[in-house]
């Protein structure tokens, strides 16, 4: 994508140089490409999800109309949610940084079906492309949750949003089963289960839940559209039907999915955990059977989200347990986290700055979920901001802050080059701040009493909002001083050479950028991943086939 | 590593796969997953049935006597034997007979064609009667609340089926097609075994649908 690449720290051509001109990357097969290409366009999405989330928060500077209408405010917040969770957060992680280093972590060529990548690549743009038709052509206003039965007498932009979200489930599922299918049969010899990165673990356990999960949303989704075509009534009281049944198999998606979102930002900082502390993970097994763990418990906790939906009070209690569960499993993770810090050789580098991050706002998006999961309480907080906020912890606080230190980590081995590492740190000291400037004050807000999705307010709130909206411009000039940086490092930045942070992860056993085929032999892996006990045990042999 | 003489060349994208045989693990791999997320699917569609079937229990159990059992058993007849049939073109292809395969392939072809008109002529009837989903439900003699509930699930349920037959069909044909023009064989056939996988997961659920549409 960039003209100019630095010259690949091995022999041959790079990826990136292995052939040339825009129709060799829309044909491509090239995992490493692909991750690119969904790089790319997901980074596209932010800005535009964001540049959405900075016009709410301006029209909530002020009690009233500020800058916007209610109907615009409404159709705003669904594009924010809309293109942020289905077409930005969903597929991120795995998506870009996990088609491009799944296979370069367990030795292998590619992914098990290269063709099947590209073309979950284009349904990727073509759901995402009918999503925007529908988004712009006049506005949804459903919220991206799509609760019936307003979603199926709302506007017919409806139609088109349905069916966009449908056909990029059908690119996720695709991209599961063919990451599931890859880590089954092509690790390279010596990477047994055990020895497998975490980052592939984190990948594994969200493909399972991709592939078991969206389906059911797929179906949902189309039920949504037979309601709105032919009044099919499974989700219309005036017709015997019931719309709990939608919110029930919605949030049996859509529940995983949060782990869809989550799970691979704690694979991503499993990874860059070990690397800048110098050690190996406290505990690889207590990261694996958590990373396990919570994509089967992700299943049993839908109905979290429906306690004051009607639901038995059994149920809800069922639910509020195994909710609880799922903090278990995150926190036996951060304990893992933070042993392996201790008394680790520390180097604050900017992946690592945003590792930080992520543990402390995970921590307290963890620990306010377990607020909400309690059923009395949640009974006070539903649809306020106070679920926003601890939402946006999660979601934002840890989804993007490990995005952010996927990106920084794996930059110089997408393309080979570095950027200003005082920048980076400082923006991601920055980012954070902002981030927690945003969303704390809407803890705040919401247990007073304000609630998710209004545009207006009483005047008590103001100072509340204006923080917060503070905030938001913070975050929203932090994003731009990376986007700055990076591109500016892309053409100008130093060579990186082949493992600039001398991690002993299998991917930089490559070069950087790698490849087209990842390695130039097929590659020796004795250790286990982190292994720095032992630097250097792990090879690319020369003659081995 | 082992590398058997391969009977179709092999991109340099795909060696890392030792040999055909892990190929072949892949791919089934992939298509039992692929499997999987079809039986979520029609998970989705299962639970509104049960849901409903809860709900309203008297329209439910006299539904059957509104519906042609006569035709939808003799579809579960044709989905099975077509099922059969595909299980022994894989038979055949594995033991290199292929011209065999590619007959019996084009036969369960017929049967699945056989199965797509005989549900037309059950929808016909169904038109006729206006037993018609959602809004357009018009069937005066089955006029409990709850009644086009049933209907409209029985459409979806049948509908989202039939699609999938007609992929299936597509799918026989090219795998018949192919075979014919001498791709497949005894040393690679692993596409008329992931077709026929297919094939097996869709006269499956058929045999869910049956007994809950036409016989309780």
């Amino acid at each position: 994508m960039a003209p100019s690449h630095a010259e690949p720290s091995g022999a041959g051509p790079s990826y990136l140089d292995a052939e040339r001109g825009l129709w060799s990357w829309l044909t491509t097969r090239d995992h490493k490409r692909i991750g690119v290409m969904f790089l790319a366009v997901l980074l596209l999405m932010f800005l535009l999800g964001g540049v959405f989330a900075l016009a709410l928060r301006v029209e909530l500077l002020t009690p009233g109309e500020t800058v916007m209408g209610r109907l615009a405010y409404n159709r705003a917040f669904t594009v924010h949610g809309v293109v942020m969770v289905w077409l930005f957060l969903i597929p991120s992680i795995p998506t870009a940084f996990g088609n491009f280093l799944l296979p370069l972590m367990i030795g292998a060529r590619d992914v098990a079906f290269p063709r099947l990548n590209l073309a979950s690549f284009y349904l990727y743009v073509l759901g995402a492309v009918m999503t925007l038709w529908g988004v712009f052509q006049g506005g949804v206003d459903t919220g991206w949750t799509f609760y019936t039965p307003y979603s199926t007498v709302t506007g017919r932009e409806v139609m088109p949003v349905l069916l966009g979200v449908f056909v990029v489930g059908f690119s996720t599922i695709l991209t599961g089963i063919n990451f599931i299918t890859t880590v089954h049969t092509l690790r390279a010899p010596g990477v047994t289960w055990m020895k497998v990165p975490l980052f592939v673990w984190a990948l594994y356990g969200t493909s399972i839940i991709q592939v078991l999960a969206t389906p059911v949303l797929g179906m949902v989704l189309m039920l949504v559209a037979l309601e709105r075509v032919a009044g099919a009534g499974l989700f219309d009281p005036s017709r015997g039907g019931d719309p709990l049944l939608f919110q029930h198999l919605f949030w049996f998606y859509s529940h995983p999915a949060v782990y869809i979102m989550v799970l691979p930002g704690m694979g991503v900082i499993s990874e860059t955990v070990c690397a800048f502390s110098r050690k190996r993970p406290f505990s690889y097994r207590v990261i694996v059977w958590s990373t396990v763990g919570i994509s089967f418990v992700g299943f049993l906790t839908w109905g979290h989200h429906m306690f004051v939906s009607g639901q038995s009070t059994f149920g809800a209690g069922a639910f509020s347990v195994l909710s609880m569960l799922v903090a278990i499993f995150t926190a036996m993770k951060i304990f893992t986290w933070l042993g392996t810090m201790y008394r680790g050789s520390l180097w604050v580098s900017t992946p690592f700055t945003y590792v930080l991050g992520f543990i402390f706002l995970l921590f307290f998006g963890g620990m306010s979920g377990v607020a909400v999961a309690v059923t009395s309480a949640d009974l006070h907080w539903h649809d306020t901001y106070f679920v926003v906020a601890h939402f946006h912890f999660i979601m934002v606080g840890a989804s993007l802050m490990a995005f952010l230190a996927a990106l920084h980590y794996w930059f110089p081995k997408m393309c080979g080059r570095m950027y200003p590492e005082g920048m980076g740190i400082g923006t991601a000291v920055l980012i954070i701040f902002g981030f927690i400037a945003t969303f704390l004050p809407q803890f705040l807000l919401g247990n007073q009493g304000m609630p998710r999705r209004y545009a207006d307010y009483p005047e008590a709130f103001q100072p509340l909002h204006v923080a917060s909206t503070a905030g938001a411009s913070l975050l929203g000039f932090g994003f731009l001083i990376v986007a700055v940086y990076l591109g500016w490092s892309l053409r100008h930045g130093r060579a990186a050479g082949r493992n600039p942070w001398g991690s002993e992860g299998y991917e930089w056993l490559s070069d950087s950028p790698p490849p087209e085929f990842n390695f130039h032999a097929p590659p020796r892996f004795p250790r286990p991943p982190h292994d720095y006990a032992n630097p250097g045990v792990n090879t690319e042999v020369e003659h081995a086939a | 590593m082992r590398r058997e003489a391969s009977p179709r060349p092999v991109e340099p994208r795909a060696l890392h796969f030792g040999d055909e045989a892990s190929r072949q693990d892949a791919a089934h791999l992939g298509m039992w997953i692929f499997l999987a997320t079809e039986v979520l699917l029609f998970s989705v569609l299962f639970t509104a049935y049960a849901l409903y079937r809860l709900t309203y229990p008297g329209v439910f159990q006299q539904a059957p006597a509104h519906m042609d059992v006569f035709l939808g058993t003799l579809n579960t007849f044709v989905l099975v034997v077509s099922s059969i049939l595909v299980a022994l073109a894989v038979d055949a292809i594995r033991n290199g007979r292929d011209f065999a395969a590619a007959a019996l392939l084009a036969l369960s072809v017929l049967l699945g064609i056989a199965f797509l008109f005989i549900k037309a002529a059950e929808y016909t009837k169904h038109v006729h009667d206006g037993a018609l989903p959602g809004a357009w439900y018009a069937y005066e003699a089955f006029a409990l609340p709850g009644a086009n509930l049933y209907f409209t699930l029985y459409w979806v349920m049948t509908g989202v089926h039939a699609v999938h037959v007609l992929v299936g069909v597509g799918v026989l044909v090219t795998l018949a097609l192919r075979t014919l023009a001498g791709e497949f064989g005894a040393r690679f056939h692993t596409p008329v075994e992931l077709g026929g996988m297919y094939w097996h997961l869709v006269d499956v659920i058929w045999l869910f649908l049956w007994p809950l549409l036409y016989l309780t």
